[in-house]
């Protein structure tokens, strides 16, 4: 009864739903490698918790029935060595653990090549937000793909070592400065999932809000066609705006006169202000894109020489948004 | 002087005078310009021991935080702060040091019958080294502390504002403190057994510390270039890790992990010797499977060197390199599963004593198991993909750090102080104690495991409010297991004060720091002793005046005695 | 019957803690040894690196060695070499209690350390002259003497004709300490060519890659390296000082050849460091 008690408690434990919803270990399985990695998850989680219980289960019974007690105050006599019972149990551990190892080297060579016709997306990620840059030059603080196609990323760091995580498709992977790493996935659920960076890199480290917005198929196409041309659509002052979302600016710099990281925007325009090394000079057109193209030049005294340049990946019609933006944040014009 | 035993010789259970070496010699420079091994090895326990509750202050500090995602209690610069000071306090100012330097130097020389260890001076050398390097972390500490997390990974390592170099800085000088230590074992154990003493008639605490010394010698210096190449960088800007002057950030991480994997056994190894100990005296019998205990700790050493890249699968290193160290690091749990089912053969056919001692063992069973399974998740790629750098990571390796090393070590505090401070203390708050500590730990933990496979990374200051039952769940953990320790360092000082005095014997172990007084004398024994079989229980029996254990033979184990081997 | 107890009329020599004489020396031998061990993979890090770099980028480390002294650095080996030697024989003569020539060796080798110390300052110094120093501190854009352009050194290493003509490359700026050292990666990763990576591959890219930036490289570890084996030469003058005060004071016996010993086998370690600097960095072609 206790036997089926246990393998009953095993197997809830580790019963995989066949819908991939989550579990009590897993999220929701949302890309065609996550049904793989629960599979050998809930497989060793089965070993551990025969073994676990076997350990736990034997040395309750031993304290129990050899209690130092009257009548009981020496060992019984017994062997003190078996070469046979050794070799056993290596034996079965060495099984087991080849066992896992293959699975889990299996599913690997599924996760570490793309498939060749993957959709490829290249990625920068930097203290403290994402950047995704589509094939067409668009550039977006989310990253948007299309369910049930292979999508690629081509990832670099900025400055420090990032990771990049999304937890629903079980895939991670670093992203380096000085070179490129790599990283594919098939999302199969339409849905907005977390990505989380899981490489520390300071201050910010848990705080990029960045999310993989997974398209039905057939709407992807059109989003990015209607993302892509913002700038066209839009008003300088919107337009900028977006700027300011999408590539990370709002991560340090508000527009409502709290300090942040860096300098509020608010009513900057126009603004003296004082560097750190002590001389004055005037917030104007230059000076902003002096600060987004080399942003540690003329740092404002009190703040840290932080911010990471966007040297060749901000264009200038952007910029000149951003600038537009800016300027209309003199409280004046209703724009918060 | 004890009476009633054999006319020829007679086991003392205070040195002729009451003298011991706890009294001969007063006033702090005899402490520390001592060389007494047990003397360094108090110095070691009092050092380590305050490192461990200042250490386990910042952990408070951070799961306080944690207690609601955002700012709770403090800023995310401070929190980063306050989880890279209690690694790098934990790992380099007590857990590396930890059994070997505060155990360790007490009980080796006196399992092997010797005065002392082979270089006095080289202990206390390092002793100094360590007191200098915790100064030189302090101060790193008060200026500026460091950020980085205590793996100090470039280029954030690099370009931080932290006191870095400072705290690294610390870290080397603690490195040579553990070289020190372990190239005093290794000669210690090599030049200095006793007559009838050959390899395998060594007790396994030995065995495990030979093995824990091998790898301090050999992987510790590896720390100290790291730490030199990651100064140099910071202080000189060499540009081996930078990429804008040709370096590779990647290579920081090859060099740190060549020392920190290896590290890690030189944390488990000799807790698992403690364990061997302790589960053959509790258990009344021979441990069982000697020799295969033996191997194992000699094949763990040398296995730790093959692995460290298995805490580097997603760094960008290519996936051949991936499988080879997946199937490398598997290897490693082969002989400490061995040693698992040595301990509980061991218990077979027993007569178990429940004594403290012996409850930490059965709940290292416990822990070390989860801990040492986690770790298979954790070795095979796919699910580490999903699993690194999450809280399943940091549960894994507490489970086998604190569930294991710190345990161990409590059990062998426990086992040994009665022998180091010639006190009893209360079972009763003993039990207590283990108790809260053993439910705390679990509840501390064990939710980390739910929260990673979840997807929640490490060093997360913010995180989504679903997981917020989890971590005030682990808080309270958390919690009962810092009140657990204040229970203990309460009965413990109530033993030194007014313990009950121990007797020379009063478990009932063969191994020979218990055939004299306890404390010690100063040159450890008043005759020269012989090895014999380090787990012959039945070669002792209970006492009826003395209130411990001595050999229905006393004369068996000293040099040159008729019926001595 | 008592056994017996340590008897009074212990060798002098021999520390309270030892049975026999044979006992301290094995130990103090072995410790020795292991110490040596410990040494071997401090530097074998730094060996390590060197290997990494020069599998990765050969031209930078083909080019980097011709601005080193060939002469010094074989004067510097010689002296080093007749240290060895002194040491060998001072030994012998602690060996022999022969207490004027164990003098004379201890002396003689601290002058030979002496000197291999002070060539190479001198060597350092015409390095700093020639702005040849740790990748951050070299400015490309100061006076550099004709013969230390990085541009034609660069031509000259990369397609290994004296005079090959390459695009002038736009020279990297002297790095301000206070900017952050991590460039954007703006135009592709900056610097990190992987193994693959074919010689004219790099010499099409961007020459920021492969000219100066990976030089500074080649300086960076030839620094670190020299620098603590010169460490590891001071340490080893130390104890020759202090082996000669002891002499002064009148040890003799068994401990105190035990001291010369352990002394000489970790001047003979240094020694043999340098030699393999001396082939992996001077004598590259």
């Amino acid at each position: 009864m206790i036997l089926t008690g246990l393998f009953d408690l095993t197997t809830r434990l580790v019963r995989m739903p066949e819908d991939g919803g989550a579990t009590v270990w897993m999220p929701p399985q949302s890309s065609t490698i996550a049904g793989e990695v629960d599979w050998l998850f809930n497989f060793i989680l089965g070993i551990s918790v025969v073994f676990f219980v076997l350990i736990v289960v034997v040395m309750m019974v031993f304290v129990v029935k050899y209690r130092r007690r009257e009548g009981r105050e020496t060992a019984s006599p017994s062997a003190s060595n078996s070469v046979f019972l050794e070799m056993a149990w290596m034996a079965i551990s060495i099984v087991v653990v080849v066992i896992i190892f293959f699975f889990g080297f299996k599913s690997y060579l599924n996760i570490s090549t793309p498939p060749a016709n993957a959709y490829e997306i290249q990625v920068a990620g930097q203290k403290w937000d994402w950047s995704f840059t589509y094939p067409n030059g668009y550039v977006d603080q989310d990253l948007h793909v299309p369910a049930d196609r292979p999508v690629e990323l081509v990832m670099t760091s900025v400055d420090v070592i990032h990771s990049f995580y999304v937890p629903a498709f079980r895939v991670k992977k670093d992203v380096v400065p000085g070179r490129y790493t790599n990283v594919w996935f098939e999302a199969t659920k339409p849905g907005e999932y977390n990505i989380f960076c899981a490489e520390y890199c300071g201050t910010g480290h848990s705080d990029s809000s960045a999310m993989v917005i997974v398209h039905p198929s057939g709407e992807f196409g059109p989003w990015l066609e209607k993302a892509s041309n913002f700038l066209l659509t839009m008003t300088p002052e919107e337009g900028g705006r977006k700027v300011y979302e999408i590539r990370g600016c709002q991560q340090c710099h508000s527009v409502d006169g709290s300090p942040r990281t860096g300098p509020t925007f608010f009513k900057v325009f126009g603004k003296e202000e004082t560097l750190a090394d002590g001389s004055i000079i005037t917030v104007d057109e230059d000076y902003i894109r002096e600060s987004v193209l080399e942003p540690n030049a003329k740092v404002v005294a009190g703040f840290e020489p932080v911010m990471p340049t966007y040297q060749g990946r901000m264009k200038d019609d952007q910029i000149e948004a951003l600038i537009a933006y800016i300027k209309s944040l003199d409280g004046k014009t209703g724009e918060e | 002087m004890a009476e009633g035993h054999s006319a020829v010789v007679t086991p003392m259970s205070e040195g002729a005078s009451g003298e011991n070496y706890l009294t001969t010699g007063k006033g702090p420079l005899s402490w520390l310009f001592t060389l007494d091994h047990k003397r360094i090895s108090v110095m070691y326990m009092v050092a380590i021991v305050s490192s461990f509750l200042f250490g386990g202050m910042f952990a408070l500090l951070v799961r306080t935080e944690m207690l609601t995602p955002g700012a709770t209690i403090m800023t995310a610069d401070t929190f980063n702060k306050m989880f890279t000071l209690h690694g790098v306090v934990m790992v380099f100012l007590f857990i590396i040091p930890g059994i070997p330097a505060a155990l360790g130097n007490f009980v080796l020389p006196l399992m092997l019958g010797a005065k002392d260890v082979a270089l006095p001076r080289l202990n206390l050398l390092g002793f100094w080294c360590w007191l200098t390097g915790a100064t030189v972390c302090m101060v790193s500490i008060v200026v500026g502390a460091v950020d980085t997390g205590w793996t100090f990974y470039t280029p954030y390592s690099t370009t931080t504002g932290t006191a870095v170099a400072g705290m690294t800085l610390g870290a080397l000088i603690l490195g040579f403190s553990s070289i020190l230590t372990g190239l005093n074992f290794i000669v210690t154990i090599h030049t200095m057994r006793p007559e009838g003493m050959s390899w395998f008639k060594m007790p396994i605490f030995l065995w495990s510390l030979y093995s824990t010394a091998i790898v301090q010698v050999l992987a510790t210096p590896i720390l100290g270039v790291t730490v030199l190449l990651l100064i140099a960088e910071r202080t000189l800007g060499v540009g081996i890790f930078d990429p804008a002057l040709g370096g590779d950030p990647v290579l920081y991480q090859h060099f740190f992990w060549f020392y920190a994997h290896p590290a890690v056994f030189i944390m488990i190894l000799p807790a698992m010797g403690i364990i061997s100990e302790l589960v053959s005296v509790f258990s009344g019998k021979h441990i069982f499977g000697y020799r295969f205990i033996a191997w194992s700790s000699v094949a763990v050493a040398v296995f730790s060197f093959l692995g460290w890249g298995h805490h580097m699968f997603t760094s960008g290193q290519s996936p051949l390199v991936n499988v080879i160290f997946s199937a490398l690091v598997f290897g490693v749990g082969i002989p400490s599963a061995l040693m698992v089912f040595n301990w509980l053969a061991t218990m077979y056919k027993g007569a178990i004593s429940l004594a403290a001692p012996m409850l930490y063992v059965l709940a290292f069973l416990f822990l070390f198991s989860i801990g040492g399974l986690s770790g298979l998740f954790l070795g095979a790629l796919s699910t580490n993909i999903h699993l690194h750098d999450t809280y399943f990571a940091v549960a894994h390796f507490h489970y086998l750090m604190f569930g294991g090393t710190v345990i161990a070590f409590l059990g062998g505090l426990h086992y040994w102080w009665p022998k180091m401070f010639g006190r009893m203390y209360s079972e009763f708050w003993a039990r207590i104690s283990a108790a809260l500590i053993f439910v705390g730990f679990n509840l501390t933990f064990f939710t980390l495991f739910v929260m990673g496979s979840h997807g929640m990374p490490r060093r997360y200051y913010n995180y989504l409010e679903v997981f917020k039952p989890y971590q005030q769940a682990s808080t309270v953990g958390s919690y009962l297991l810092g009140m657990g320790f204040m229970i203990m360092a309460y009965y413990l000082a109530q033993s030194l004060l007014k313990g009950e005095k121990a007797p020379e014997n009063p478990w009932g172990g063969a191994t020979l720091e218990w055939a004299t007084a306890s404390p010690p004398i100063s040159r450890n024994f008043e005759h020269e002793m012989v090895g014999l079989d380090p787990y012959d229980i039945n070669a002792l029996e209970l006492s009826s005046d003395s209130g411990g254990y001595v050999r229905k033979d006393p004369s068996s184990i000293l040099l040159n005695q008729a019926g001595g081997e | 019957m008592m056994a017996a107890m340590h008897s009074t009329d212990h060798n002098p020599d021999l520390a309270d803690h030892f049975d026999t004489l044979d006992q301290q020396r094995q130990s103090s031998r072995l410790g020795m040894w292991l110490f040596l061990v410990a040494e071997i993979l401090f530097f074998g890090g730094l060996f390590c690196v060197y290997v990494i770099y020069r599998v990765n980028h050969p031209d930078v480390f083909t080019f980097g060695h011709r601005f080193l002294d060939k002469n010094l650095g074989t004067l510097n080996t010689l002296v080093l070499i007749c240290s060895s030697l002194t040491m060998v024989l001072a030994v012998r003569a602690a060996q022999l209690r022969q207490r004027m020539t164990l003098i004379l060796m201890l002396v003689l080798s601290f002058v030979f350390a002496g000197t291999f110390l002070g060539v190479q300052y001198v060597e350092y110094s015409h390095q700093r002259q020639n702005a040849l120093l740790v990748a951050s501190q070299q400015a490309p854009d100061t006076d550099v003497p004709a013969e230390v352009q990085f541009e034609e050194a660069v031509s000259a290493s990369v397609e290994g004709a004296p005079d090959g003509a390459l695009p002038e490359a736009p020279m990297v700026e002297a790095v301000d300490p206070d900017v952050s050292m991590i460039a954007p990666a703006a135009a592709g990763p900056a610097g990190l060519a992987t193994a693959a990576d074919s010689m004219a591959a790099e010499a099409e890219r961007n020459v920021v890659d492969v000219g100066p930036a990976n030089a500074k490289t080649f300086f960076s570890i030839y620094f670190l390296m020299t620098g603590l084996h010169g460490f590891q030469v001071l340490l080893g003058m130390i104890a020759m000082l202090w082996l000669l005060k002891l002499t002064f004071q009148g040890a003799f016996g068994g401990g105190y050849s035990i001291k010369v010993g352990n002394t000489a086998l970790y001047w003979h370690m240094a020694v043999v460091i340098w030699i393999c600097l001396f082939l992996l960095m001077y004598l590259i072609d």
